[in-house]
């Protein structure tokens, strides 16, 4: 027998075993929790939907692979986090945009939102939020067209020309369902048979992917319970009712599946926490107080602009550290 | 009851199976061994012999140098072929002393039998241990008898066995356990009296029932004994894990066991108390666990230090396929080796062979913070952010973020999606901040 060992042989440093999640692994199953969300948007809003989600996907890939190929850096199409991009984004529209509006947010989000900054890993903002933010400052009207699925309105009776042009969350703000003596059924806010974005609506849909994302460990508990607690709470504070402000508008896939963004939210315990609980409390301030209906966007935005401030002091305490000054 | 625990940690393929119900074979004595002297953490030990000496089995070749250090001792009987550097798997190189095998295991005639520890003073323990050569044969190999010297105003009142064999594929620990548990036990109580303490638990993780059936029946409800069951998890075995699951104390940060009143030993450096007690014979022979896929036929070794790696895996049938790693150790701490002439040591648990298949690769890519290396790091450190403050050298930053507690576990590297080399760029680190350390004085 040799000694000496052939030289394909691999010599490296411990640990030689892996765990089998890769960063590839994840992205793809946060797309796969996205599924229901997604098909949800589809029956509600019909084909056109789809149509939305495709360009928006493919335009995140594309914007991707070209911007990696000008920097003259290896094309990371595989690991799937554009295509998650895309398909968030596509989410947070209003379902009957021109397809040119997701090609341009995602393009956007992808070039000014991630690569700027150095591609995946490194950029500070949700670059799929980031992108809403740019097509709503860009084309308002576009980006606040508003359609309810067929047969959603029958609650609305007499009233249907009255509510059809908006979401649920403005006409409760502004106080107009009230003064038609009008409220609309929590179970239809549910399950998605609403106006609102294309993939925001379906409570049912979006817990169905929430729930397998913790279940397999994929997002940290922490950000959504946090956001989601600190929203009911406030809301009972303001003498709302808490579950509407729960079901309605983008809180759920915000709180789900862009608070819990790996890249752009705190990496310590505590951070977390203080993340969600200031997503919360500045979502509540928006729709009570600010001059948009819905502040899911906003408040991760700038909550992710703190989460450097934030990872930096809330550091976990180290075993056996020893308080200073005890 | 819930098994005791620690905050952190993961829980990978165990792979245990392939050897933990197979009984330890003697090697027989190989025709030549290669012995380090330095075979423990500390100043290598000094050779007695020369190139031509006639040696004895258990004589001592190697003089410890200073405190922290132990002597040598030879694994045969024969002539000393040379004494002069050699590599070690851990890149380290050492004066070693090679001996060519007569086949008589002609025994060291001055060798006696310490006898029963009930009988030997606490001091006389302390300087038994280390004429045996005893160091820590857990993978550390940490001079015992150091041990059980605190130093001034501190006081032992626990020793805890470790028997938690936390790395996946050994199962050297495991088979001694069941095998020779009095051993154990006999050498426990042993090192208890060394060190004046009145408590002693040996610490097994839950997945060796027959080991924790055999210890409770070896105890015979001494009240000063107990056996503590543990979760199985990675690192459970780590000194400072160990700890706080089996007595619920927390070691500070910077400081060493005996700061909570405790001492830590294998369960294989117990049992080799107990033997050079009963017998006088040194340490010379150890179990090693050679198995994974890349094995034809794994096996529980007991063999004589010094024995090439390569006469185990002949032992076993040799490479099952194509070996892909070699590695002397577990999985997780092991270093990965690049021929088969590195001797066994005091230290040597395990030679594992992944197959071509089993190795872990794959491109490193850019962190995407998904904090698994946070919520698995038992020492509560964000490996992360030190791996990127290693890799842009800012040491100081390191320091503050804890970098030196950081006692290498590898659980980071472990689960990082990314495939990010976290847990060697903050090695190298380490070593970078101990050697200012050094030049500041």
């Amino acid at each position: 027998m040799e000694t000496m060992l052939n030289p394909e042989v691999v010599v490296s440093s411990s640990p030689h075993i892996r765990s089998d999640v890769t960063t590839e692994k994840i992205m793809w199953q946060v797309i796969l929790a996205l599924a229901p969300a997604a098909c949800a948007g589809v029956v509600f809003f019909g084909w056109h939907a789809l149509a939305v989600i495709i360009v928006s996907m493919m335009a995140a890939m594309g914007t991707e692979a070209v911007t990696r190929r000008t920097m003259g850096r290896p094309v990371t199409l595989n690991d799937g986090s554009a295509a998650l991009t895309g398909l968030l984004l596509a989410l947070v529209i209003p379902p009957g945009v021109p397809l040119w509006i997701p090609a341009v947010g995602s393009a956007f989000a992808i070039a000014i939102g991630k690569q700027v900054f150095g591609g995946l890993g490194y950029n500070p903002f949700n670059p799929a939020l980031l992108g809403r933010a740019f097509l709503l400052a860009s084309w308002p009207a576009l980006m606040t067209r508003w359609q309810w699925p067929a047969n959603s309105l029958a609650w609305a009776g007499s009233h249907v020309d009255a509510v059809a042009g908006a979401t649920i969350l403005p006409l409760v703000k502004h106080g107009r369902l009230a003064s038609l003596g009008l409220e609309i059924p929590l179970s239809q806010l549910f399950i998605g048979n609403v106006a609102g974005s294309l993939g925001e609506t379906s409570a049912l849909a979006l817990l169905l992917g929430a729930a397998f994302l913790l279940v397999r460990g994929i997002i940290d508990w922490r950000i959504p319970t946090a956001y989601l607690g600190s929203v009911a709470v406030l809301a009972l504070v303001f003498g709302e009712n808490p579950l509407f402000h729960l079901l309605a508008g983008g809180l759920l896939l915000g709180a789900f599946f862009m608070a819990t963004d790996y890249v752009t939210t705190p990496i310590t315990p505590r951070g977390r926490v203080i993340f969600g609980l200031g997503c919360g409390l500045l979502t509540m301030l928006i729709r009570k107080f600010g001059g948009y209906p819905e502040g899911v966007c906003y408040s991760i935005l700038i909550m992710n602009a703190t989460v450097p401030l934030l990872d930096r002091y809330t550091r976990p305490r180290r075993f056996g550290e020893v308080a200073k000054g005890a | 009851m819930r098994p005791k625990t620690f905050r952190g940690g993961i829980h990978p393929q165990y792979g245990k199976e392939m050897t933990c119900h197979l009984g330890i074979e003697t090697l027989p004595a190989p025709e030549q061994v290669v012995l380090p002297m330095a075979q423990h953490a500390g100043a290598p030990a000094e050779p007695l012999v020369k190139a031509g000496d006639t040696v004895d089995l258990g004589q001592k070749i190697g003089e410890a140098k200073g405190f922290v250090s132990v002597p040598v001792h030879a694994s045969i009987s024969g002539k000393v072929l040379s004494v002069g550097p050699v590599s070690l798997p851990n890149g380290n190189v050492s004066v070693a002393v090679t001996i060519e095998n007569d086949g008589e295991d002609r025994v060291f005639p001055e060798l006696k039998a310490p006898g029963d520890y009930r009988q030997l003073t606490p001091e006389r323990l302390r300087e038994l241990m280390r004429e045996a050569g005893l160091a820590g044969m857990g993978g550390a190999s940490f001079p015992t008898h150091v041990k059980y010297n605190p130093p001034e105003g501190k006081r032992i009142d626990t020793v805890v066995l470790n028997g938690a064999e936390c790395e996946p594929f050994l199962t050297c620990d495991h088979r001694l356990m069941v095998e020779d548990a009095e051993k154990v036990v006999t050498g426990l109580k042993a090192l208890m009296r060394a060190g004046g303490a009145e408590k002693g638990i040996i610490a097994v993780e839950v997945n060796k029932a027959d080991a924790i059936k055999a210890l409770e029946k070896a105890i015979a409800g001494d009240p000063q004994l107990s056996v503590a069951p543990l979760a199985t998890k990675y690192p459970q075995g780590e000194e400072k894990m160990i700890i706080r699951a089996a007595l619920g104390r927390i070691v500070p940060s910077g400081g060493l066991p005996i700061d909570v009143g405790v001492v830590v030993n294998n369960v294989a450096t117990a049992a080799a108390f107990a033997d050079y007690l009963a017998t006088g014979m040194p340490l010379i022979s150890r179990v090693v666990t050679v198995t994974g896929r890349g094995v034809k036929q794994p096996k529980n070794l007991l063999v004589r230090l010094g024995t090439p790696i390569q006469k185990l895996l002949e032992a076993c049938g040799g490479f099952a396929e194509e070996p892909g790693k070699v590695i002397v150790g577990g999985p997780m701490t092991g270093p990965a080796v690049y021929h088969l002439d590195f001797p066994v040591v005091k230290g040597t648990s395990g030679i594992l062979v992944q197959s071509r298949a089993e190795v872990a690769g794959g491109e490193s890519m850019a962190c995407i913070r998904c904090g698994r290396c946070v919520k698995v790091c038992p020492y509560s450190l964000l490996p992360n952010f030190l791996a990127e403050f290693a890799e842009q050298g800012n040491l100081d930053q390191a320091e503050a973020y804890g970098i030196m507690d950081c006692r290498e576990c590898g659980c980071c590297t472990f689960v990082c999606p990314s495939r990010r080399p976290l847990m060697q760029l903050i090695r190298n680190a380490k070593g970078k901040i101990l050697a200012r350390r050094r030049k500041s004085g």
